[in-house]
């Protein structure tokens, strides 16, 4: 996945580790078209989004990204108008989009699960907004000939919702929010009841489709790689909090948190210590790292797993033994058992199991992190857990 | 029409059988035969005979040709009483369907509120039909009496008595009171099954609350309406109990005519004549009023 992105490319937008949720100068000179501040959401007992404050830019694809529970679908329809924040505030373009009723903002939803009219034919639902707006006859047949062709529908229109494929009825959903002109496009986890190829091949079209419109889309999901291939900014959401703001490359490539770091693609997170600027201590040695010293000694280490290198043991490597190996198409995804825990790797060179290595990786490919209370999901080794345990006594 | 039988539809079958087709082709067979004076079964058509004899003619009076347009249209006795029955069935139709609707709504945004709660609203409308219907109308009759409840109270007021018995009133109030609960049923069941993002579709799209009602709820809950519109409609052309009791006895609608010929001049084989009539009158009217929404499926699927 990593081919994607350049890495260690330091963007402007990169969040800085104070004050991202506050406004940040816009570097991109765009205006924000939609901004949260402090938003606060309680479903009963549960507090479902908790002091959410974010921007988005115009003409951005912005996407709020987290497991399922992470209050990312909920802040997606407090912006539709579906749910009312208990408290904070969200301006549109400045003004107070809270106190204005769904149906009177100029917004528009591609629903999870499409939720196509039944009773209406294609052409009839992609007309529905137009109608209700009073177009002429000839207006709303001329726009929805033009978004059933950009969605690559011509000649469905009198089709009845249940004779299409859920990737078609994905394209109705997508053609009756577009064809509305709408200024921010919500998008709801739209491509989750797809398959993996339709996915992969959608995800491309909706990213080319907001480009040619030059809408803002705002896209919930909790598939990273969706995330990361379609968006300009992503927002990492975990239990009704924001984890982390930035571009893809970004939040790839310097996770603020283990959680973050975990969630987004595969990786080896280790509990490390830093006693002094460009040094720190992890799985038995010290390294040279790119990071000054921080606030705290104990510090979580991640390293991607393709950054890490096989060579022949020695004392500048991590040694260890193969215990498994899986070739996945482009690489080799192998566990390395170390003295203090188990790698994951994924390198185009081959190991055999039972192999000893050496793992080597070059200094700005080791990320530091503050330690945090969000422990990974996901924990690698039971050697990390009883050395993050000793850390945090 | 293709059954698969398999061995548990066998007792579904026998049921239908006896308790259903039996005395179908006993009516119909009653219908088309007499007894002569030497007790020998004979066919004869006399039974529709009788029903559309001109002998005994009288003006429609029906939907208020008589009274309201002064048209004197003189029928046979028996095509007033259906008329008249096909005018208060659809009248006591409409009136469920008026009532029956906004109360259905409500329950069922009530229960949508409710997902896991109780139900206690619509349990309040069932609750009546556990009861026997010979029981719930007396007791109209013991409220609605000119020397009743109600007329004692308005008594009481200085006003009244007023004559609530005995008339289209009275019966119109019987049949929408029993009925009422076969309207809201079928109605409130699909609008609750109506999925909220499709609400929320509609919102998102522009649309203020009347306008999704009359886009979307209304549409989609149409095949509720007809459900219940059957239901309704059906029991309130072929009762005679209501009309019996409500309507003193002396009020004719095409049930009473029919028991009346069966109990009363023990003339079976006009009192069948009449009910196939009827049972042909009734299915007519359902296929007209269901006629719509089959249109618009069959369109759909021929597109």
């Amino acid at each position: 996945m990593n081919q994607l992105f350049s890495p260690k490319k330091k963007t402007a937008v990169s969040m800085a580790d104070s004050g991202w949720q506050q406004q940040l100068p816009d570097s991109t000179g765009s205006s924000h078209i939609i901004e949260l501040i402090g938003v606060n959401k309680y479903f009963g007992e549960a507090h479902v989004l908790r002091d959410i404050s974010f921007y988005i830019r115009q003409n951005e694809f912005i996407t709020l990204l987290g497991p399922s529970g992470c209050g990312k679908s909920t802040t997606l329809r407090i912006l539709a108008g579906f749910e009312q924040a208990n408290s904070g505030q969200v301006l549109f373009e400045g003004r107070d989009l809270l106190a204005i009723p769904p149906y009177e903002r100029h917004l528009n939803t591609v629903f999870q699960r499409y939720a196509l009219f039944p009773h209406l034919n294609v052409f009839d639902n992609i007309a529905f907004g137009l109608r209700i707006k009073k177009q002429s006859r000839q207006e709303i047949r001329t726009r929805v000939e033009q978004a059933l062709k950009m969605v690559d529908l011509q000649g469905y229109s009198e089709r009845w919702v249940d004779q299409l494929s859920g990737g078609q009825m994905q394209r109705v959903a997508i053609a009756r929010a577009i064809v509305n002109q709408p200024r921010v496009l919500l998008l709801d986890e739209p491509l989750g009841a797809l398959d993996l190829k339709m996915r992969k091949d959608m995800q491309i079209e909706l990213k080319d489709m907001q480009r040619s419109l030059g809408i803002t889309f705002v896209y919930v999901t909790h598939d990273q790689e969706e995330a990361l291939t379609m968006s300009d900014t992503v927002i990492v959401m975990k239990t009704g909090e924001i984890q982390q703001i930035g571009t893809p490359t970004d939040i790839y490539n310097e996770p603020r948190n283990a959680f973050v770091a975990d969630f987004i693609g595969e990786s080896n997170i280790l509990p490390g210590r830093m006693t002094r600027d460009f040094e720190v201590s992890f799985a038995g040695r010290t390294f040279t790292c790119v990071d000054p010293r921080m606030e705290n000694e104990a510090v979580d280490v991640v390293v991607r797993p393709e950054d890490v290198q096989l060579r022949q043991p020695s004392d500048e490597t991590v040694n260890g033994v193969v215990t498994s190996v899986v070739f996945k198409g482009v690489h080799y995804e192998m566990l390395i058992e170390t003295e203090t825990c188990e790698w994951l790797v994924q390198s185009t060179d081959r190991a055999a199991e039972g192999d000893h290595v050496g793992l080597y990786f070059d200094p700005d490919e080791i990320h530091i992190m503050a330690k945090s209370d969000q422990s990974p999901d996901r924990v690698r080794t039971a050697g990390d857990d009883v050395q993050e345990q000793e850390d945090d006594w | 029409m293709r059954l698969r039988l398999n061995r548990l539809t066998w007792p579904y079958l026998a049921w239908m059988l006896l308790f259903t087709l039996v005395p179908l082709l006993l009516v119909a067979f009653y219908a088309f035969t007499a007894y002569d004076e030497s007790g020998k079964l004979f066919f004869t058509l006399q039974g529709f005979r009788n029903v559309i004899s001109m002998k005994d003619t009288v003006a429609l009076s029906a939907f208020g040709l008589k009274q309201l347009f002064s048209l004197d249209l003189q029928v046979p006795i028996y095509v007033n009483v259906l008329a008249k029955s096909l005018e208060i069935a659809l009248l006591s139709t409409l009136i469920c369907l008026l009532l029956g609707y906004p109360a259905a709504y409500i329950l069922a945004e009530h229960s949508r509120r409710n997902r896991n709660g109780n139900n206690l609203l619509l349990m309040l409308f069932v609750i009546p039909m556990w009861m026997n219907a010979l029981l719930r109308t007396y007791a109209w009759l013991a409220l609605l009496e000119p020397r009743g409840i109600i007329n004692n109270f308005l008594g009481q007021l200085g006003l009244g008595p007023v004559q609530f018995l005995y008339n289209d009133f009275g019966i119109g109030l019987g049949m929408v009171y029993n009925y009422l609960p076969f309207m809201i049923l079928p109605i409130h069941s699909i609008l609750v099954k109506i999925s909220p993002s499709l609400i929320e579709a509609s919102e998102d799209l522009g649309a203020n609350r009347m306008q999704t009602f009359s886009r979307v709820t209304m549409p989609l809950s149409l095949p509720g309406v007809m459900s219940g519109v059957n239901m309704v409609f059906m029991p309130a052309m072929t009762t005679f109990l209501i009309p019996d009791l409500l309507g003193g006895g002396r009020y004719l609608l095409i049930g009473n005519a029919i028991e009346r010929q069966y109990m009363v001049s023990r003339d079976m084989t006009t009192g069948s004549a009449l009910s196939i009539i009827l049972l042909v009158f009734v299915l007519a009217s359902m296929k007209f009023l269901t006629r719509y929404e089959k249109e618009n499926n069959e369109g759909g699927m021929l597109l």
